[in-house]
């Protein structure tokens, strides 16, 4: 790869999770069917990191591409490394044999899809898969079913009545949490979650994503939440990275990229965010439209739609500055952006 | 928006109201299993609970709550889709029901009232017929009302529609099939095809939630752009209190705060919004993430319950106050009212007993895992 996409890296200290150069392609020979391009980042142990994309962004590959999970025919490369605790001897995530992989991805590291219902057998109650996957990795089921209980309660279920039941018997909230309890029986370090509340009220999203706030600090989890939905993801999230067609833009605290954005595409995806404080005029449409992957635009994926973009951003891919200590974009103009799309999160909150 | 509101806040002619609903309840039979079916009498739900509410011209009402709350049902019920269980329906005087049966004198035919209100699905893919082009479909409503019309005035009004919708050039966008769009340009067409019939009432559930956030704002003001150029009213559904707040501050409606088949608050979204007066308006609040992370503290759910209660009982009394953090002894027999004047009044309505100073509710004894009583103020 470019050597300038090394600047600014994203080095930190103790990563859990280490991805490098990751794309993700259907066709090796053309970049066109490149649904993830190059993306460097580290998932740091104990944090929250949100991925905020909007549809068709990449934001689901990039998950599962962190597991090796991307279905055929998409081909991953560059590398995903797996530190354990304690300094056990790192994993190459991309090159476990099949049974290796299997025994990682809910031992090491669980997922959770939206929508519950389709990764619940119908025909199987609650109680059945927790056993089901506890035999399968050969825990002990008693003690294992003693944490499910632990897990739906520290979830507000009640461990009776959910373990008894079918998932269709379950509210979309409540099976939604037993999917999340499911995924964490194994002890894993790290829950991946694709948008985990995205078909669920604001209420239930909200209630979750508190909920899971004290899970992670419970039990000493490192969470990456990926979803569309950037004001749902900024108060749990320590840090957030932005994702525009397939490939990543801006990596903040929260913080730092809800205050001092340095991308354009983050800033008037700021602004574009419709929520109840901000002054109803002070919300902006993004113009343009998303690239489909067989039309990635060369240079920055985001030129055609940038009021910044300059010859250089059309033809060459734009290198990571280190705008600020632990905050970097990739951008050409990230001094620039600021001013050239004006955003103030002290005007919008609290109007 | 200003010569709007002034609008809203004087008393309106009954000429000025398009649909009137009185005292509407909307029963649904529970879906059984075979075996239960065999034996049990069928349960019901009571989607929509003895509602009233007027839908004047040129207006917007946004309908939030949770799922199960009876929003859509109470949408379609206001469209004329839904047969009300008890209370009538009235578009422009005639009721609605009575026109469709026949009964009494019906001086609005119901055909007419069918097509004056019209709806745009949450999923406008599955709405569109996938093996017909956009023209084809766009023609049949306007072939079906309208048989007289030429061919070239037909195609020359879904022309202008569709440019005017910002789906140029027309011509090309006519000619293709629903799969050839984005999700926005079929939420587009959805459009254009109610507003053909020049609809007094589009219901719109959920047309903005499923889009892309960047998206929501621009499909909003298109929204708001038509309905001010075609003087339509708009009933919009949603569980995106952002969204609600947006479209019904923008064209000086109202926002309705729906729980278990009851408006529970309604009025001006900044009224209902920035000083709500009923406990559920203040957690649907809280549930609504701020963008700044500084201010949005990761504090335990507001409520005693996140789930909500099974429908077919609805809790007695106050129906929130198995999960209300303010509930009393009072709440759990006393139902609380929203008041005559909220169907029509430019002024918030609540139904919680903490907007009588005097009721019982302040003497009698808080729920389990209520917090600490305090004493009635004007301004909770
Ligand atoms: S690199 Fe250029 S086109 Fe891309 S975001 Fe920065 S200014 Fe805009
Ligand atoms: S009436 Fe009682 S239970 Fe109902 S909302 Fe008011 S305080 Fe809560």
């Amino acid at each position: 790869m470019q050597e300038h996409r090394t600047q600014g890296g994203p080095d930190s200290a103790d990563p859990i999770i280490e991805a490098r150069n990751v794309c993700v392609t259907y066709d090796l020979e053309h970049r066109d069917a490149m649904v993830l391009d190059d993306v460097s980042i580290d998932l740091r142990r104990g944090e929250i990191l949100g991925v905020v994309g909007e549809s068709g962004s990449g934001k689901s590959m990039l998950a599962n591409a962190m597991m090796d999970a991307v279905e055929e025919p998409g081909i991953t490369t560059g590398e995903v490394t797996y530190y354990p605790e304690d300094g056990g001897e790192p994993v190459d995530v991309l090159d476990l044999p099949t049974e290796e992989l299997k025994e990682f991805r809910w031992e090491e590291v669980s997922m959770v899809f939206q929508g519950a219902l389709s990764s619940f057998n119908p025909t199987m109650s609650i109680r059945g898969h927790f056993e089901e996957t506890l035999a399968a990795h050969d825990y002990d089921v008693e003690a294992g079913m003693e944490r499910a209980r632990q897990l739906l309660g520290d979830l507000y279920l009640d461990p009776d009545r959910v373990l008894d039941s079918y998932a269709h018997e379950l509210s979309g909230g409540m099976s939604q949490r037993a999917l999340i309890a499911l995924s964490l029986v194994l002890e894993p370090q790290v829950l991946l979650m694709d948008e985990p509340t995205a078909a669920l009220d604001l209420l239930m999203q909200r209630s979750i994503l508190s909920l899971l706030a004290d899970i992670k600090a419970k039990y000493d989890l490192t969470i990456l939440f990926i979803t569309h939905d950037l004001p749902l993801v900024a108060g749990l999230a320590d840090r957030l990275a932005i994702l525009y067609a397939f490939e990543l833009a801006e990596v903040g605290t929260a913080t730092q990229i809800a205050h001092d954005s340095k991308h354009p595409y983050t800033r008037a995806l700021l602004q574009a965010v419709p929520n109840l404080d901000a002054p109803t005029d002070s919300m902006r449409p993004i113009e343009g439209t998303a690239p489909n992957p067989a039309h990635v635009p060369d240079g920055c994926h985001y030129a055609p739609r940038c009021p910044l973009a300059t010859r250089e951003c059309h033809e060459e891919t734009p290198p990571w500055v280190d705008v600020e200590d632990d905050h970097r974009s990739a951008c050409f103009h990230s001094d620039e952006a600021e001013d050239a799309v004006p955003f103030d999160l002290s005007e919008v909150s609290d109007a | 928006m200003s010569d709007r509101a002034t609008t809203t806040g004087t008393t309106r002619d009954d000429d000025d109201i398009v649909m009137s609903l009185e005292n509407v309840s909307v029963d649904f039979e529970k879906e059984q299993g075979v075996v239960e079916s065999l034996f049990d009498e069928p349960e019901t739900v009571q989607a929509v609970s003895d509602v009233s509410i007027d839908i004047p011209e040129n207006d917007v009402l946004a309908l939030v709550g949770e799922s199960g709350c009876g929003k859509t049902t109470l949408g379609k019920t206001i469209i004329g889709v839904q047969r009300p269980t008890e209370g009538t329906v009235a578009y422009r005087g005639q009721d609605v029901w009575d026109a469709k049966d026949g009964r009494g004198d019906v001086t609005v035919p119901f055909d007419d009232i069918r097509r004056s209100l019209q709806m745009i699905h949450q999923d406008p893919g599955a709405a569109l017929n996938p093996n017909r082009k956009v023209l084809t479909t766009l023609e049949a409503p306007l072939k079906k009302w309208d048989p007289e019309m030429s061919t070239e005035d037909r195609r020359a009004r879904i022309f202008a529609l569709l440019d005017r919708v910002g789906m140029e050039p027309p011509e090309d966008y006519a000619h293709r099939f629903p799969h050839q769009l984005s999700g926005g340009e079929q939420q587009r067409i959805a459009l254009v095809r109610a507003l053909l019939m020049n609809p007094d009432v589009i219901l719109a559930d959920e047309a903005v939630s499923a889009l892309d956030v960047s998206l929501r704002v621009e499909t909003m003001n298109l929204l708001l752009e038509l309905q001010e150029q075609f003087n339509t009213s708009f009933v919009f559904i949603s569980h995106n209190l952002s969204n609600a707040r947006y479209l019904a501050q923008e064209a000086g409606g109202r926002i309705g705060i729906m729980y278990l088949g009851e408006i529970v608050e309604i009025g001006p979204p900044d009224e209902v919004l920035n000083d709500p007066q009923h406990p559920y308006t203040k957690v649907l609040r809280w549930a609504t993430a701020d963008l700044d992370p500084t201010a949005q503290e990761m504090t335990d759910p507001p409520v005693r319950s996140i789930d909500i209660p099974d429908p077919v009982n609805p809790p007695s009394g106050c129906r929130f106050h198995t999960r209300c953090p303010e509930a009393r002894e009072a709440c759990t027999t006393t139902a609380p009212e929203l008041g005559e004047e909220a169907a029509t009044a430019s002024e918030r309505c609540a139904a919680c007993h903490r907007t009588d100073p005097d009721h019982e509710y302040w003497e009698s004894e808080p729920l389990d895992g209520v917090e600490a009583a305090e004493s009635p103020t004007l301004n909770d």
